[in-house]
C-alpha cells in the first residue's frame, strides 16, 4: 500500500489487503463507508437475499403466534388424533407409523412428524434455535478472534508465539470431529466454568462449541491485519500522545477492524448454522426433544422413504437461510472491497 | 531447502503431539464421570467398577494413562472399550473406502472446477460471472448429508439408477460395481467445491490474462489455445493447487464423515460416527489422530511445494 494512500485516509485504509492494489481514491466528501453502502444498494440480489434473511428471522420470532393458530406446541404429540383434510377424516399418524404430509391448512400445515408433532410449528421453533445458535456462535467467534488476533498482532513476541501456535493446533484438528467429540462429551456431563453451570441438553453447548472451533477462520486474518496496522503512522501518533496498548486497541485498531468483522460475520453465521445441522445430524448438537433444523433433518433422513416432507421441508428452510446469508455476505464484501478474496473453509 | 523441510517436519510432529494430548484431555477430563461407570452399565456393583478401572488403567494418573494409550496406538494394541475389537485394524479396514471417496471426489471437483473456471473466464461477461457465483454459493450453502440423502433416495432408490448406498469391494464384485457405488458419493461431495474452485480460477485467469508475458506470447504468434493452456492456465493454477491440497487433506481427515455416513460406505469417518455415540474413547482418539495427521501432512506438503516454487518463502 502506498504511503500517499494512507496519509490521505489514515484511519480508513482498505481492509483485506489484496496485495498492493489500493482502492481508487474516493470522491471528495464520500467516506469509504458511504461508498460501500452505495455499492451495496446497487447490488439487488444481495439486498433481496438480505431482506429474505430478516424475513426468516421475523418468522422465527412469530413462532408462538403460528403455534396458537395451529393450536399446538412444538413438543405436543398428536399420535392418536384425526384431522379433516378436503372433507375426509385422516389420521395424523397411521397405524404403520406413517405421518401425514402437508395439509396446507391451519393444523399440520406442513404435515406431522413420526411423533405426531406439527412440522410447521416445530420448523418455526427450530428456526429460533438454529438462528440463535448461528448468530450467538458468530458473535462468540468474532469476539474471541478479535481478542486473540489483536493481542497476537499488537504485542508480537511470545504472546504471538503462544496464540499462533495454539491456532496452528486448532487448524490441524478436523473441525467436524472436534465438534462432535466435544458435543458428545459435554452433552453427557454438562459444562462447569467457575460459578456458571450449563446442563448437558442446553443449546448453549453446541453454541459454545461452534463459536470456539470457528475462531481460526477469523483470528488469522485479524492478526495479519493488526500486524500491518500497528506500523501505520496513526498508531505511532497515538503512542506519541501517550496512549497505552488498551487505548490504542479500542480507539485505533478496533475501528479499523470493523469492516473485516462486518464482512466475515454473515459468512460466520452461515457456517455456524451448517455446522449446527451437521453436529445435530451426528447426535452431538441440539438435544431432542428441543427442535432445530439439524435435529429435524436427522429425524427426517431416517424416514425419507415414508415421509419425504420431513427431510425436504427443514432442508429447504436451512438452504434458503444459509444461501440468503451467503449472498448477502458476498454483496457486503464486494461493496466494501470489490477485489478482496475472502473464503471460509468448510 | 533441506533446512526448510526439516523445520516444517519438526513443526508437524509438535502439532501432532499437541493434538493427541488435547484429544486425550477432551475425553478424559470433560465428561463428568468415570468411563468405568459407563462401561459397567446401569446395574453394576462398586466391585465390578473397580475391576474395570484396574483392567483399563483408569485408576492411574492422567499422564500415565496418556502414555499407555499412545503406546497402544503405535503398537496396534488399542482396543475398543465396548466391542473389544482392534481399533487399528478397524481403521485399516476403513482406509481404502475413505481414500476411494476422497480421491475420487477431489479429482472430480478439481477437473470440473478447472474446466468450468477456464471456460467462464474465456467467455467472460455478466452471465458467466453469475453462473460461477451461483454455483459457488449453492455449493457452500447445502448441508452435504441432506443433498446426499436426497440423491441416494431419489436417484438411487426411486429411479434405481444407482445402488442405494453401501460400498463394493473391487476384488469381489469388480471395477464397474465399485464405480457404480461411488458415483453418487463422489458427485455429492464434489458439489460442495466445484463452484468455489471455478470461481477462484476464473478470477485468477482474468487477473493474469492482461499480464505482459501473455501479451508477449500472443505477439510472437502462438495460437490462442497454446497461450491459454501453457501460459495463462499454468500460472493461474498455482493458488488452486494449494487450495486443493488443503481441502483434500480436510476431506481425508474427517471432512467426509457425513458423506460416508449418509451413503453407508463404512469408512474411517463412519467408524468415528458409530463410536462417538457410546463415547468409545479409543476409536475416537485414534480416528481424530488419523484425521489430524492427514490435515497436517497436506498442509506441510503444500508449504514445501510452495517453497520449492517460490524461494522468498523459504528464507522468511
Amino acid at each position: 500500500m502506498s504511503i500517499a494512500d494512507s496519509s490521505v485516509q489514515p484511519d480508513l485504509s482498505p481492509v483485506l489487503d489484496d496485495g498492493g492494489q489500493a482502492e481508487a481514491a474516493p470522491a471528495p466528501g464520500i467516506s469509504p463507508w458511504e461508498l460501500a453502502v452505495r455499492r451495496l444498494k446497487r447490488n439487488k440480489p444481495a439486498l433481496i437475499f438480505g431482506a429474505l434473511f430478516f424475513l426468516l428471522g421475523a418468522l422465527a420470532l412469530a413462532a408462538p403466534l403460528w403455534a396458537q393458530v395451529a393450536d399446538t406446541t412444538p413438543a405436543k404429540n398428536h399420535l392418536s388424533d384425526t384431522i379433516v383434510v378436503n372433507g375426509k377424516s385422516e389420521q395424523v399418524v397411521t397405524f404403520d407409523g406413517v405421518p401425514i404430509g402437508p395439509t396446507f391448512q391451519k393444523k399440520f400445515f406442513l404435515g406431522a412428524d413420526s411423533n405426531g408433532r406439527d412440522v410447521a410449528v416445530r420448523l418455526l421453533y427450530g428456526a429460533r434455535n438454529s438462528l440463535f445458535i448461528g448468530i450467538t456462535a458468530g458473535i462468540i467467534t468474532a469476539f474471541l478472534a478479535v481478542l486473540l488476533g489483536t493481542l497476537a498482532g499488537y504485542f508480537r513476541g511470545w504472546t504471538d508465539a503462544i496464540i499462533s501456535r495454539s491456532l496452528d493446533v486448532m487448524w490441524a484438528f478436523p473441525v467436524l470431529l472436534l465438534g462432535v467429540a466435544l458435543g458428545v462429551s459435554l452433552a453427557l456431563g454438562g459444562l462447569q466454568i467457575g460459578p456458571l453451570s450449563i446442563s448437558g441438553n442446553s443449546k448453549w453447548i453446541p453454541t459454545l462449541i461452534i463459536g470456539v472451533v470457528s475462531v481460526v477462520y477469523l483470528a488469522r486474518p485479524i492478526r495479519g491485519q493488526v500486524l500491518s496496522l500497528r506500523e501505520k503512522e496513526f498508531i505511532e501518533a497515538a503512542r506519541a500522545h501517550g496512549a497505552g496498548p488498551l487505548k490504542i486497541m479500542f480507539t485505533e485498531l478496533l475501528p479499523n477492524l470493523a469492516s473485516t468483522i462486518l464482512v466475515f460475520f454473515p459468512l460466520l453465521v452461515a457456517n455456524a448454522i451448517l455446522l449446527e445441522a451437521a453436529l445435530s445430524f451426528l447426535g452431538a448438537g441440539v438435544q431432542p426433544p428441543e427442535p432445530s433444523w439439524g435435529t429435524m433433518l436427522a429425524n427426517g433422513v431416517e424416514l425419507l422413504s415414508t415421509a419425504p416432507h420431513l427431510t425436504i421441508v427443514p432442508g429447504l428452510m436451512l438452504v434458503l437461510t444459509v444461501l440468503a446469508l451467503n449472498v448477502f455476505g458476498d454483496g457486503v464484501r464486494d461493496a466494501r472491497d470489490p477485489r478482496a478474496k475472502v473464503r471460509l473453509e468448510h | 531447502m533441506g533446512r526448510f523441510i526439516i523445520r516444517r517436519v519438526v513443526g508437524m510432529l509438535v502439532v501432532m503431539f499437541a493434538v493427541s494430548v488435547l484429544t486425550f484431555l477432551i475425553f478424559n477430563v470433560i465428561p463428568n464421570g468415570n468411563p468405568a461407570d459407563r462401561m459397567a452399565g446401569k446395574n453394576s456393583t462398586p466391585v465390578q467398577i473397580a475391576a474395570i478401572e484396574k483392567e483399563w488403567g483408569f485408576d492411574k494418573s492422567l499422564p500415565v494413562q496418556y502414555v499407555t494409550t499412545m503406546e497402544k496406538v503405535f503398537t496396534g494394541d488399542l482396543v475398543s472399550y465396548y466391542t473389544q475389537t482392534d481399533v487399528v485394524e478397524e481403521i485399516i479396514r476403513g482406509v481404502p473406502r475413505t481414500f476411494a471417496l476422497a480421491i475420487g471426489a477431489a479429482l472430480l471437483w478439481f477437473a470440473m472446477g478447472t474446466a468450468l473456471g477456464l471456460y467462464t473466464a474465456i467467455r467472460s461477461g455478466r452471465w458467466s460471472d453469475t453462473l460461477v457465483t451461483v454455483l459457488a454459493l449453492i455449493g457452500v450453502s447445502m448441508p452435504v448429508f441432506w443433498l446426499g440423502a436426497l440423491a441416494s433416495y431419489y436417484l438411487g432408490f426411486k429411479l434405481g439408477l444407482f445402488p442405494n448406498g453401501g460400498y463394493s469391494e473391487i476384488g469381489r464384485d469388480g471395477l464397474w460395481e465399485w464405480v457404480k457405488h461411488m458415483i453418487l458419493p463422489w458427485c455429492v461431495l464434489a458439489t460442495l467445491f466445484i463452484g468455489v474452485y471455478s470461481r477462484v480460477l476464473r478470477s485468477n485467469v482474468l487477473d493474469t490474462i492482461n499480464d505482459d508475458y501473455v501479451r508477449t506470447a500472443r505477439a510472437k504468434g502462438l495460437s490462442e489455445r497454446r497461450v491459454m493452456i501453457h501460459h495463462v492456465l499454468r500460472n493461474s493454477l498455482i493458488p488452486i493447487v494449494t487450495l486443493w491440497g488443503l481441502d483434500f487433506g480436510a476431506v481425508l481427515g474427517g471432512g467426509a464423515i457425513l458423506t460416508e455416513t449418509v451413503f453407508d460406505l463404512q469408512g474411517v469417518g463412519q467408524y468415528f460416527a458409530e463410536s462417538i455415540d457410546t463415547l468409545d474413547v479409543p476409536p475416537v482418539l485414534a480416528v481424530t489422530l488419523f484425521g489430524a495427521f492427514f490435515i497436517v501432512l497436506l498442509n506441510t506438503l503444500v508449504d514445501i511445494v510452495y517453497a520449492a516454487l517460490d524461494p522468498r518463502i523459504r528464507l522468511s
